[in-house]
């Protein structure tokens, strides 16, 4: 069971929220093929920690950005996805 | 030895002290022909085919913890194939064939029990591709049926089939082929049989490397020393993208958390297996009376091996709202596992960039039902040089060329298949 400390909403419950996956970069639209598949495909990798995004459906309706652990579910940084974008 | 009724009687008469190990302790050579890394149903199966179809017996299993101690135990035991996509029946129909007489085949009693599947549908759109997906499994020389209400309700009789029913069921996809087989028997069977044929099995042998020489496989290091070999096949689930990074080979697959349930044991009162689709859950009753449900996966990437409750809250709700009976039993047993689920939800079987290394994974959670097809065709491809019909859709390079077999129709998001 995960608790994620929500940046608006403060610690919920997982089923409070919708999850995105990885954090991963897009290509720009034009690049080629070979570029996608790289990012879309194998940016999968076997480390222990993830970038990925949460969506906070049961409380603020924001996306979030959350560091965790696959192995120990321990969550070590979070952040609102459009204080990430607007760096 | 084989097993009979003449040798059970025998054994007795011995006070039962005479069995012979199911697997014999092997004496390991420096090199062999074949290594596979994984001692579940997959890398057993496709030993066991090596040596029976092709009489390629310098085989090596090796494996990091127990003979079928992995996903093959934590499945739900279900087997079936009913996919509308032809590469994903295909080669789930030719492993039905398969489970049929393997009982036979392997001298082991696997408990094969095809006692039907039933699929229910909860609107009359999702019947409606039911019945594509019938007709499709039809083309491909299954039997199948399509069921409505008062055909389930004689065939299970438990169901809740109430109109009012917060997701009421339409009718349901049935194949009568269906069933299960006892997932831990599949993994003894194979290994019996393969040992038996002088096939080396070592279990509790990590492998810590692997070895290159111009781009071909050349050996595996364990703490049992280096092995070498002319062919690898990495048949290894949860552990099959780490290991193939020791090869210098990157695979679309993502780990996902999948959960099952037991129930005490009940008198007989489930016949067929049967899915729920209305969020998932999938049940059947086991010989000894308990009921086994599964769900779906936990929803994120997860290698933590321990489930969330928020899916076994969300599964068992589900079987409530198919069985209400279900609400006064006990759950007894729990377990969960890592699923490999590679971009397009299918799995990845074949030939990779470095010569002589093949690999099987990315099965997520439906591996088990194939396990006797995916060993037969894998050993088809370790003995020779072409890659069978059965396995080119499920080739490694399908994710660079577009080529993808997305059964759901859902992307690259492997949390959702």
């Amino acid at each position: 069971m995960l608790l994620i400390p929500c940046p608006n909403c403060g610690p919920r419950d997982e089923s409070e929220f919708d999850y995105g996956g990885r954090a991963i970069a897009l290509p720009p639209l034009e690049a080629a093929s070979d570029d996608w598949h790289q990012v879309l495909h194998l940016s999968c990798d076997t480390d222990r920690r993830v970038d990925e995004h949460w969506y906070h459906a049961g409380g603020c309706e924001c996306w979030i950005r959350v560091s965790r652990n696959l192995f120990s579910h321990e969550i070590s940084e979070v952040a609102s996805s459009i204080d990430e974008a607007a760096k | 030895m084989k097993y009979s009724a003449v040798t059970l009687l025998r054994q007795a008469l011995r006070g039962q002290r005479k069995w012979p190990p199911i697997v014999a302790p092997a004496q390991l050579k420096k090199n062999y022909d074949v290594i596979i890394i994984g001692a579940g149903g997959h890398g057993l199966a496709s030993a066991h085919y090596l040596a029976e179809n092709h009489g390629v017996k310098d085989v090596l299993v090796l494996d990091s913890g127990w003979i079928g101690g992995g996903n093959t135990a934590r499945n739900t035991t279900i087997v079936r194939s009913d996919y509308l996509l032809h590469a994903s029946f295909a080669l789930k129909n030719f492993a039905l064939q398969l489970w049929a007489s393997l009982s036979q085949d392997l001298n082991f009693n696997l408990m094969y029990s095809p006692r039907g599947y039933l699929d229910l549908a909860h609107s009359d759109g999702e019947l409606e591709h039911f019945m594509l997906r019938a007709n499709a499994m039809r083309l491909g020389g299954a039997e199948v049926s399509i069921l409505n209400r008062s055909e389930i309700a004689e065939r299970e009789p438990t169901i809740d089939l109430d109109r009012n029913a917060r997701y009421p069921s339409s009718g349901a996809l049935f194949q009568p082929d269906g069933g299960v087989v006892r997932h831990d028997a599949v993994a003894w069977g194979f290994a019996r049989s393969a040992s038996a044929r002088g096939i080396h099995i070592q279990q509790n042998c990590p492998v810590t490397g692997l070895t290159v020489k111009a781009n071909r496989i050349t050996a595996v290091t364990t703490p049992l020393g280096e092995f070498g070999a002319n062919k690898l096949l990495i048949s290894a689930a949860g552990a099959s993208a780490s290991l193939a990074r020791m090869a210098g080979i990157r695979l679309p697959l993502e780990m996902i958390n999948v959960q099952a349930f037991v129930t005490e044991p009940v008198k007989p009162v489930l016949d067929s297996v049967v899915n729920y689709n209305a969020g998932l859950c999938y049940i059947s009753q086991s010989d000894k009376g308990e009921l086994v449900l599964g769900g779906a996966t936990d929803g994120y990437l997860s290698q933590a091996r321990r489930g969330g409750f928020a899916r076994i809250e969300d599964t068992l709700a589900r079987a409530l709202q198919i069985f209400p009976f279900l609400s006064s039993l006990r759950l007894m047993r729990h377990w969960s596992g890592s699923a490999d689920i590679p971009m397009d939800g299918n799995a990845i079987v074949g030939a990779t960039p470095v010569d002589g290394l093949f690999i099987n994974c990315g099965w997520g959670y439906a591996g088990f039902k194939a396990t006797p097809a995916v060993g037969w065709s894998m050993a088809e491809l370790l003995a020779g040089d072409a890659i069978p019909e059965l396995l080119q859709p499920f080739a490694l390079d399908r994710f660079a060329s577009g080529d993808l077999i997305d059964d759901a129709g859902i992307g690259p998001y492997p949390w959702r298949h």
